[in-house]
């Protein structure tokens, strides 16, 4: 049987928590897609929710706002394990909650 | 890719893998083999061992079930590269006994025998709609899955929940079928570590 519990906490731990080009207040809203301002806000939300719709508009955005490749890259992967991790989560206490009948 | 580091920001080891693995296939690098490449310790290595477990670790679904899994989220997510890779390797996966293109043509997904089919559209209602239920899970229980092979296939999803995300947002390139072959027969030999 798979069990993917540790090595999840382990990249949570390191994406969020280890050393880093972003703040981790940076990577902690991107990952919770919550507590940011433009242009960020808009990358990250898409990110999570429509990931088809970025455009390369989103990324020079992000870019002419100070933020470095590496900045960006850290917030993007945060944004996608966030919103991951949000379903992953409701879909193991369905199942949780499916079992307990 | 959207990103300049993603595509030449690799030190001289990995470039040098790279020079390789062009010479050797004859395929251009994938570009989630230079994402997973990038500053490996951040995301390529922790996120490799999350999806090398829900992919090649001891479970009750097969290689090819889980790689169909796979394509299907990817194909829920509207995420071409993905698909195609994914695809690819579920084809090789099933030896040729399932026609991966025509299973994940169907909405219904008539093709695909239960409890896979019951798993499935439970996992495209969690893609679609970001989250599922205690009844969705009682379907899929009903028709025959074990809450750890649930368990299993919710890993899976987590993974390209993951994966097919960056791949839209640095804009993956989709090379030829071809390199997806090349892909494929390295991910069913070697698997994602």
């Amino acid at each position: 049987m798979a069990n993917i519990g540790k090595a999840r906490e382990a990249l949570l731990r390191r994406v969020l928590e280890g050393d880093g080009k972003a703040s981790t207040l940076e990577r902690r809203a991107a990952f919770n897609n919550s507590d940011l301002s433009e242009p960020l806000r808009q990358l990250v939300d898409e990110v999570a929710l429509n990931a088809k719709a970025i455009s390369d508009e989103d990324f020079n955005r992000a870019r002419q706002s100070g933020l470095s490749e590496d900045q960006i890259f850290e917030i993007v992967v945060c944004a996608a394990i966030g919103q991951a991790s949000r379903q992953y989560d409701a879909a193991k206490a369905a199942l949780e909650a499916a079992r307990g009948d | 890719m959207r990103l300049q580091i993603l595509d030449s920001g690799h030190g001289f080891g990995t470039r040098t893998l790279f020079a390789l693995i062009r010479a050797v296939s004859r395929q251009p690098v994938l570009d989630v083999i230079k994402l997973v490449k990038y500053r490996p310790d951040y995301y390529g290595k922790p996120m490799s061992v999350i999806t090398q477990e829900a992919m090649r670790g001891d479970s009750a679904w097969s290689v090819a079930d889980r790689e169909l899994m796979a394509a299907f989220v990817a194909m829920t997510n509207h995420c071409d590269f993905c698909v195609k890779a994914h695809s690819a390797v579920a084809d090789l996966a099933y030896r040729g006994e399932e026609n991966v293109a025509m299973l994940l043509c169907d909405p219904t997904l008539a093709g695909i025998v239960e409890p896979l089919r019951a798993t499935m559209l439970m996992l495209r209602k969690l893609t679609k709609e970001h989250s599922v239920d205690a009844d969705d899970m009682r379907d899929v229980l009903a028709a025959g899955a074990s809450a750890q092979q649930i368990d299993d296939a919710l890993a899976i999803c987590f993974s390209f929940d993951v994966i097919v995300r960056l791949a839209d947002s640095f804009d993956f390139s989709v090379p030829s079928t071809e390199a997806f072959a090349a892909g494929a027969k390295y991910l069913l030999a070697r698997g994602y570590r």
